[in-house]
């Protein structure tokens, strides 16, 4: 290869739009590349995605690479592993980063592989060591209840990042960049995957990932019929519920509805723990919270040490007054 | 089948028994915890079970570590798998996910024919989440990460792989590599029938050599820095009252107070 030089970053769709992990990777990605006085480049693969371009180049890139063939609408390891790979050759870049998705999860692994790169994968932290120029890639690793700070030793330097560890940057029209198209170049006999169909589990209410309130349950929730108490103060604050992983592996409540480290990643402003005892897993897809509430009978509970608030007793006797008392304040 | 399966220190051991060497960059393994099975593993052997009784076939373990609790290991055997390896040499212990793949593929190689390789998301250790996507890479077989359900249908295997919002059903041709996650339900207890059967099965011992593997040509492709844990900074504010539910109003009245809610 020739000289790695320039980010390049995976640029994600959903719903026919750039999805929000790729503005926060363009905008994060934008940091990095002034940082090493660098390039910072898109990749957008799909079918009938090529007029995103000019969107990748409004929130950061100063190179936008289209890939655009019908093979490519639906997310198969099998076609978009070779894709990214003659993206990055052609690329040759210094660092190449994807989100910790669906996609970035399965994909950066197998591409580093090929390529004989190294991967940190969900990243928390990224940053340019001032002396070496290198990446710094931090993660959560034993569940959370440590950080690893790891380096790549050949390039291109690969990551996958946490949602929500880097920031968009606003929309900015004047910006003026490069679009490159590429040629999928797939061999349909080649391809031995088969996309049969996607099912989507309807979330009821707010979605997780994007409420500004969470109020979630675990285990000491006893069963399904304890997250009823839970929907109520969710009613009322106008939050989305969550769990411990509990609850989502005994069935009371959807595996969507997760939050952790192998779950869903929230960062609301307010977060509420009712009967989770604070595993370094859960914490972990948690802890950005603005302010974290933790109700909880026992008073050594773990989850009291990252909490900011607490009332230690059993929910039962807690969670009705406390919703009435909200209702009333917010009434 | 084959299924990749590691030994770990207990993840669910209470936090407050967690520590690191930080100038060694190791973690220090807490007194009295037994090291178990990590949970996807378990899962990923729970998944090739369920083949395995639906259409018959025979599931191969594959450990690699040092010191690996028999009791450990052999509750792979005692949940019903057929056969263990165990790949035990001082100069793979440890390695990095890049190594690890290596050696791995290298043991399945030697092992021979299989079908489908079952591994887990992540090691439940170092949640690296990038072995399974290797080994199916250097062997040059499709993957499917991330399993909640899979079935062999018409010589195919029919996956179930977890999305944020839902799932992706994907057919995917034999040989092949599946991760697998904790969506697809609990692994089985092994029942006593199972325990007493486990001594009798095969279980092979293997060193580098063995599988045709020169530790020294595995170079990581990571370099680990820092290993630390942040100290969390803050305290917590207990709500008192007279009675609990007067500590439950008192806890709306402080948020309110604060202009959180
Ligand atoms: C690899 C791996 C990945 C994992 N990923 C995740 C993840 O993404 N998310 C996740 O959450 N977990 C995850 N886990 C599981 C995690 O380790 C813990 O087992 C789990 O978070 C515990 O859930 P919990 O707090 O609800 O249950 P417990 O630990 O059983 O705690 C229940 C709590 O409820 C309290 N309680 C009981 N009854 C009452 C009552 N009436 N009123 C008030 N309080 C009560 C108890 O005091 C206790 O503190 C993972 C584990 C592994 C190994
Ligand atoms: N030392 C090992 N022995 C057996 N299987 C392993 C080992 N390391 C990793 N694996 C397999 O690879 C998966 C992913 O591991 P990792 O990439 O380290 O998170 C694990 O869930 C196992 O199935």
């Amino acid at each position: 290869m020739a000289e790695n030089k320039g980010v390049v970053i995976l640029a994600e769709t959903l719903d026919g739009k750039l999805s929000p992990a790729a503005l926060e990777l363009l905008g994060g990605g934008r940091g990095l590349a002034d940082e090493l006085g660098e390039e910072l480049s898109a990749v957008i693969m799909g079918s009938g995605i090529a007029g995103l371009a000019q969107d990748a180049i409004a929130y950061g890139a100063d190179r936008v690479y289209t890939v655009d063939d019908p093979l490519l609408k639906d997310y198969q390891t099998e076609t978009y592993v070779p894709v990214m790979e003659k993206v990055v050759k052609e690329a040759s870049p210094n660092i190449v980063l994807m989100g910790q998705t669906a996609i970035g999860r399965d994909l950066v692994p197998r591409l580093a592989f090929r390529l004989e790169a190294g991967a940190s994968m969900d990243c928390i932290r990224l940053e340019i060591d001032p002396e070496t120029k290198l990446l710094k890639q931090t993660r959560a690793v034993y569940g959370g209840n440590a950080l690893a700070t790891y380096v790549s030793e050949v390039k291109p330097q690969m990551a996958t990042v946490r949602a929500k560890v880097m920031d968009a940057l606003p929309r900015d029209d004047s910006r003026k960049g490069e679009v490159v198209t590429i040629d999928a170049g797939l061999d349909p006999s080649k391809i031995r995957t088969k996309f049969i169909e996607k099912v989507k589990e309807e979330v009821v209410g707010i979605k997780l990932e994007d409420a500004d309130v969470v109020v979630s349950g675990g285990r000491g929730m006893g069963d399904a019929e304890g997250f009823k108490e839970l929907e109520k103060l969710a009613g009322v604050l106008r939050a989305a519920v969550g769990s411990s992983r509990p609850p989502c592996d005994q069935g009371w409540v959807p595996a969507s509805m997760q939050v952790g480290l192998t779950g869903k990643i929230v960062s609301p402003t307010l977060y509420i723990a009712v009967g989770i005892s604070g595993a370094a897993q859960h914490i972990s897809g948690m802890s950005g919270s603005k302010n974290i509430v933790a109700i909880n009978k026992d008073a050594e509970a773990n989850i009291f040490k990252v909490a900011h608030y607490g009332v230690v007793g059993d929910w039962k006797k807690i969670l009705p007054p406390f919703t009435e008392k909200v209702k009333e304040l917010l009434g | 089948m084959i299924v990749c399966a590691k030994q770990i220190q207990d993840p669910e051991a209470p936090p407050a028994t967690f520590k690191v060497d930080p100038a060694a960059n190791k973690v220090i393994p807490p007194a009295g915890v037994e090291p178990v099975i990590s949970p996807f593993d378990e899962q990923a052997e729970e998944a090739a079970l369920r083949i395995k009784d639906a259409q018959g076939g025979t599931i191969k373990v594959i450990s690699m570590g040092l010191e690996m609790k028999r009791t450990v290991v052999l509750k792979s055997l005692s949940m019903g798998a057929d056969e263990l390896y165990l790949i035990e040499d001082p100069a793979l212990a440890g390695l990095a996910s890049f190594s690890t793949a290596y050696a791995l593929a290298a043991a399945i190689k030697k092992i021979g024919e299989f079908d489908v390789i079952f591994c887990g998301r992540q090691a439940a250790d170092w949640d690296a989440g990038q072995v399974g996507s290797g080994i199916a890479e250097i062997l040059g077989i499709p993957s499917v990460t991330v399993a909640k359900k899979v079935d062999a249908v018409d010589g195919r295997i029919r996956v179930e792989r977890v999305v944020a919002d839902g799932y992706e059903v994907i057919e995917v041709e034999t040989p092949c590599l599946i991760t697998v996650s904790n969506e697809l339900g609990e692994p089985r207890y092994p029942t006593m029938k199972g325990i007493m059967a486990a001594k009798k099965k095969p279980t092979t011992v293997w060193s580098a050599q063995d599988i045709g593997v020169d530790p020294s040509k595995l170079q990581a492709r990571t370099k680990l820095l820092k290993l630390f844990v942040e100290e969390r900074v803050g305290k917590c504010e207990m709500m008192e009252g007279e009675t609990i539910e007067e500590a439950a109003a008192n806890l709306a009245l402080r948020l309110r107070e604060v202009k959180v809610i």
